[in-house]
Formats: C-alpha cells, structure tokens, sequence
C-alpha cells in the first residue's frame, strides 16, 4: 500500500508534466499541421537553460522557471520565422523532416554547450522536503508538479475557452482558410501558437529538471511519450490530452516497477489498440 | 527517362560494384559493404514510401527481425546461408503482414505513428526476451554462413561478394517489379487512393501486398547485416534506424529505383567520414537533411536533370532555367506532399 501510494503520486506527477509538454506540440500540430518533432529538443533546451540560469544568473529556481522558458519560447519563434515560414508552401511532410533534422542539430549543439554527463536541476528549497499525508510520507516537490500541472490546465482551459484568441485557436483547429477568410492574419496566429508551443515544452523542462533529471537523449525519451499521447488523446482537446498524459505517465510509472520487462510494450500498445478502435483519439474530434 | 539509357546505367554500376574489392582497401570495403546493405534496406523501404506513399517509421523492427532469425538459426540450427536467408525472408514477411494488417486501415500521421508503435513493441520484445535474445548485450559470434555443407563464406571479400550478388538481385527484380501492373497499381495508391479503389482494386490488399514484400526485403537486410557483423543488438530494432533508412529514401529520392541507393550511399559515406573528424555528426546529418528539404526535395536523383536543364538554357535567357527549377520544386512539392 505505501509503495502503491508513493508510486501513484509519481505516475500522476509524471503524467502532469507529459501534459504541460504535449499540451504544446498538440497546439502547433492542430493549428499548423506541423507535426513537430523538435519538441522533446525545446524541452530539452528549457531544462538546460534552466540550469545555466540557476548556477550563473540567478541562484533561483523561481528566476529559471520563468526566464528558461521565456528563452526557449523566443528561440521557437526565430525557428518559425527563419526556417518554417518559407516551408508552408512545401507541404507537411516536408516540415516534418525539417524538424526532425532540427531535433539532431539541437541534440548536437546542448551536447556542445552543456556536456554529455547526467546532471541535476537543483529542487528548490522551499519544496525539497517531504510532507505526511494520510499516514503517508510524499515528496513535496512531486506533489507541487500536481498541483502545477492542474493550474496549467485550468489556465490553457481558461485561455482557449474564454479568450478571443482562443476562440481564434479553436477556429485554426477547425478550419485555417475560413479564419484567415475572416480577415485575421494567420502567419502570427501560426507565430504566435509555435512561441506558446516552445513556452510550453520550456515549462516542462524545468519542471521536470529536479526529478528526471538532464541528460543528452532525454529529448528523444519524452518526444515519443508525447506523440503516443497525442495520438491516445486526440488532437484539439485538452480534456483527451490531459486524460492521456495521466494514463501514460501512471501506465510508465507502475509499469517500470511492477513489470518491467513490458512497460515500453504496454504503453505502445495501448497505442496501437486506440488507433485501430478510435483513430481520432479517446476524446479528440475529426480534424483533418 | 530512356529505357536502354537506364538499362545501361545499371549495368555500369553493377559492374563498377563487381570490381570495387580491387580498388579499395580494407577498410574501403567494409564502409561499401554497409553501403550495399542499407541500400538494400532503403530500397524495400522505398518500395513504402516512394512507391505507395505510406510513409512508415517501423521499418527497423523488418530488419531487425531479419537480422535476429539468422542469427539465431545459425547458431541453434544451421548455417547455411539459404536456410538462414529463407527463414529471415518468412519470418518478416509474416510479422510485415500481421503489421501491416493493422497499419493499412489509418493513413497519414496516424499510420507513420501505428508503424513505430509496432516496431517499438518489437523493440521491446527483443530487448526484454533475454533468454532467446540476448536482451540488453545482443548475440555475439554468430557463425558464418556456408554455401554448401562446410564452404563457408568468411573473408571480408567473399563477404562483399555474397552481399553484392543478394543487392544486384534485389534491385533487378525491383526494377521489373515495379513497372509492372503491380507497380503501377502501388504509384495509383500514392497519387490517388480513392480513385485506384472506384476502378475496382482492392486497395487494402494492395498495401498488405507492398506492405509483405517490404518487409521480407527489409528481413533480408537485416539477415546481410547479421553476416557481415556477425552479431546483433537490439540497436537494429531501434526506431532510430527507422529514421535514418526514411533519410536515406528521401535524401536519396523517393520513388525512384536508384534514389535509395545513392540515399544510402551518402549517409554511411558522411557518416564514416564525419566520425573520424568530429563527434557531432548528428549535427551535419540534420543541417544537410534540412539543406535537402528546402533546396533538393526530391533528392540526390533531382540533381543530374536539374543541371542538364540548367546547362540547356541559351545564355541569354536564364529566366526559364529558373522555371524550370521552379516546376522541379513543385513537382517534389506534390510528390512529398502525399500522405500527409
């Protein structure tokens, strides 16, 4: 029961951050079409950012949780405008491989910067402790990723629901050339949407930097949880991708303990089932 | 392009492939090895992509499955090389056909992430079955193939040379295969599924079909792989290798015979060359990758017509040279454009 419990509250704050993560490349990818695959890269730079940001800017988790991924989210914008805008008129597929051979050159240059060893983020203070809950001892930090990746949703919730530039979303997600019809300027919607995908991915990265930790490679790992809960939870629904992450992010966690020669196995697995059963995802809508 | 012309030039190169183990060193020769193996690779993944516009990213779990039946039936049962090469072809064939079975319902994004689903399930299979696989460590000092009885096929030159004779087959029938009926039926699934199903064909089928002699071609890959290394390792499983075999069709050139190869043949050469100077090679592979895209997409192959039409132009007027580049672009543009 102790470890079911602990293990729990680690699946669900794995799930979290999967969320805060996808909730990103879902956004570029049902908007833009652009299946990016440089994602886990973003993530992977925010983390990085993150830590140089801790040890020689500001000692402060706090500083590098909003700096980093403002950083990251200016560095998606000049790769929207300097190498994906003049792809649109290549087709999807061709942005695709854009990004993939993006993914290798950034693994390539954090690689240069930041080293090949496995390094740490420094938790912050204020959360490094443990808490007791119901006769249960919990690590504070993991608990905080819960109740931060429940704000986020709220907000992104919030944000596409009640906002006129939701709205927008939601139309892009629909239908692109009757929103760009109805006189808005669709080339910053697709800007503005890929610097939100890379604030995002920059978010993740951070708040994943104390607990999985920083290593070259980490990218690739999250980047195929991501697409697998793209694809589970179905383009255009936060509700489906939230759903998603969780399910991954506690299938992984338990999976890793309990059975871990067939964790990976499960959870494409259970890919595999939803895409043959219900390829639009547990609870996404028709899209393209 | 001229039928004679293209019957010719693959006669040259085929001949030019005889004679490299004179011209070459050692070393030379292992890096042409390689190359003729992932050509073989990236030709039955193009027989996918380039020729039914599936876009797959499984393509690893056929060679990999390859590589694993020959090991493992020349270390338990026997190491004749056409046993060993027959059983890699069948076992992948059937796992490309259940696969497949699957993978031919969903289209575009769906499918390519349904294919690595598959082939990561495979990857896992692999890494976790210690006791037939290896797991982790792989399988080491898998013997020699024999040809017959105890003639067993062991220096690096008749090593080249059985590899070279299964490319020189493979692309043969490839190249009659696909300017068949057959072949064609597979082109009319890329450019127009709909349209090639209201004329009566089964088009399941037919990707089932594309889908089986990927595979078992992808198995043979794999099995070539296992004779030149004489080990395995889940690595040829993984979805990386998936990756780099859609680079080289695409780099290459899609939908064209010889693309693959040349595909092939760029990546193991940057490859090779660029580890011997810098570490960070994934670097220079995604920047030239991303160099093709934009400038070259429809691949290496683009490049000889592109110029001769360039060259073709009077001086005078270098306008229609750029239209014509232009009408190049476009008309990769379209190709690429295909299963998305």
């Amino acid at each position: 029961m102790d470890i079911f419990a602990i293990q729990l509250v680690n699946g669900l704050s794995y799930g979290f951050l999967l969320f805060i993560i996808t909730c990103g490349l879902s956004l570029t990818f049902g908007i833009m079409g652009v299946l990016n695959l440089a994602h886990g890269s973003l993530y992977m730079v925010g983390a990085y950012l993150a830590l140089t940001v801790t040890r020689d800017i500001a000692p402060s988790f706090w500083a590098a949780l909003v700096i980093a991924p403002i950083l990251v989210a200016v560095i998606s914008l000049i790769i929207e405008f300097v190498l994906l805008r003049p792809t649109y008129r290549l087709g999807h597929l061709s942005q695709v491989l854009m990004t993939f051979g993006l993914a290798y050159i950034i693994h390539d240059v954090v690689r240069m910067i930041w080293g090949a060893s496995i390094q740490s983020l420094n938790m912050p203070p204020e959360l490094s402790g443990s808490v007791e809950l119901f006769g249960q001892v919990f690590p504070v930090y993991r608990l905080a990723v819960v109740g931060f990746g429940l704000a986020v949703a709220v907000v992104l919730w919030l944000l596409q629901e009640k906002t006129r530039w939701g709205a927008i979303i939601r139309a892009g997600l629909t239908n692109k050339e009757m929103v760009s019809g109805l006189g808005i300027n669709i080339k910053l919607v697709f800007s503005v949407v890929f610097a939100i995908g890379g604030l995002l991915a920059g978010i993740g990265g951070v708040a994943a930097g104390p607990v999985l930790g920083l290593y070259p490679s980490m990218e690739f790992e999250v980047l195929i949880l991501a697409l697998v809960i793209l694809v589970v939870g179905g383009l255009g629904s936060i509700a489906g991708t939230l759903l998603a992450s969780l399910l991954v992010g506690i299938l992984d966690t338990f999976g890793r303990v309990m059975f871990p020669e067939i964790s990976l196995i499960i959870i494409f697995g259970i890919m595999a089932v939803v895409l043959i059963v219900k390829p639009t995802g547990l609870l996404g809508k028709q899209v393209h | 392009m001229n039928a004679t012309l293209r019957r010719i030039g693959l006669a040259i190169l085929l001949i030019a492939l005889c004679a490299v183990p004179y011209l070459v060193s050692a070393y030379g020769l292992s890096i042409m090895t390689e190359i003729l193996i992932f050509s073989v690779f990236a030709l039955s993944l193009n027989i996918l992509v380039g020729y039914t516009g599936l876009v797959s990213l499984g393509h690893a779990a056929y060679f990999g499955v390859g590589a694993y039946t020959a090991s493992l039936v020349a270390i338990h049962f026997s190491n004749n090389l056409f046993l060993t090469l027959i059983c890699a072809l069948i076992i992948s064939a059937i796992v490309a056909f259940i696969i497949g079975f699957f993978c031919s319902r969903v289209s575009g994004f769906y499918f390519l992430m349904l294919t690595l689903a598959f082939s990561q399930m495979i990857y896992g299979l692999v890494y976790r079955w210690g006791k037939l696989t290896g797991g982790d460590n792989g399988l080491s000092g898998v013997p020699r193939p024999a040809l017959l009885g105890d003639l067993l096929i062991r220096t690096p030159v008749q090593i080249y040379y059985l590899i070279f004779v299964v490319f020189a087959i493979v692309l043969l029938v490839l190249n009659i295969l696909l300017r068949s009926p057959l072949g064609q039926i597979f082109v009319g699934i890329r450019e127009n599924e709909a349209r090639v199903r209201s004329m009566g064909y089964n088009t399941t089928l037919y990707k089932n079909l594309a889908f089986v002699i990927a595979g078992a071609l992808g198995g043979v890959a794999g099995s070539l792989y296992s004779y030149f290394n004489g080990f395995v390792s889940p690595k040829d499983v993984y979805w990386t290798l998936s990756g780099e075999a859609l680079i080289m069709v695409l780099i290459g050139g899609a939908g064209t015979l010889i693309g693959p190869v040349l595909g092939a043949a760029f990546l193991v050469l940057l490859e090779t060359t660029l580890s011997s100077y810098t570490d960070s090679w994934m670097l220079i592979v995604g920047a030239t990758f991303i160099l093709f895209v934009v400038f070259l997409p429809k691949g290496i192959v683009s490049i000889g017509p592109l110029l001769v039409r360039i060259l073709r132009v009077p001086k005078r007027r270098p306008a229609p040279a750029r239209s014509a580049e232009a009408q190049d672009i476009k008309a990769g543009i379209e190709q690429n454009g295909v299963g998305t």
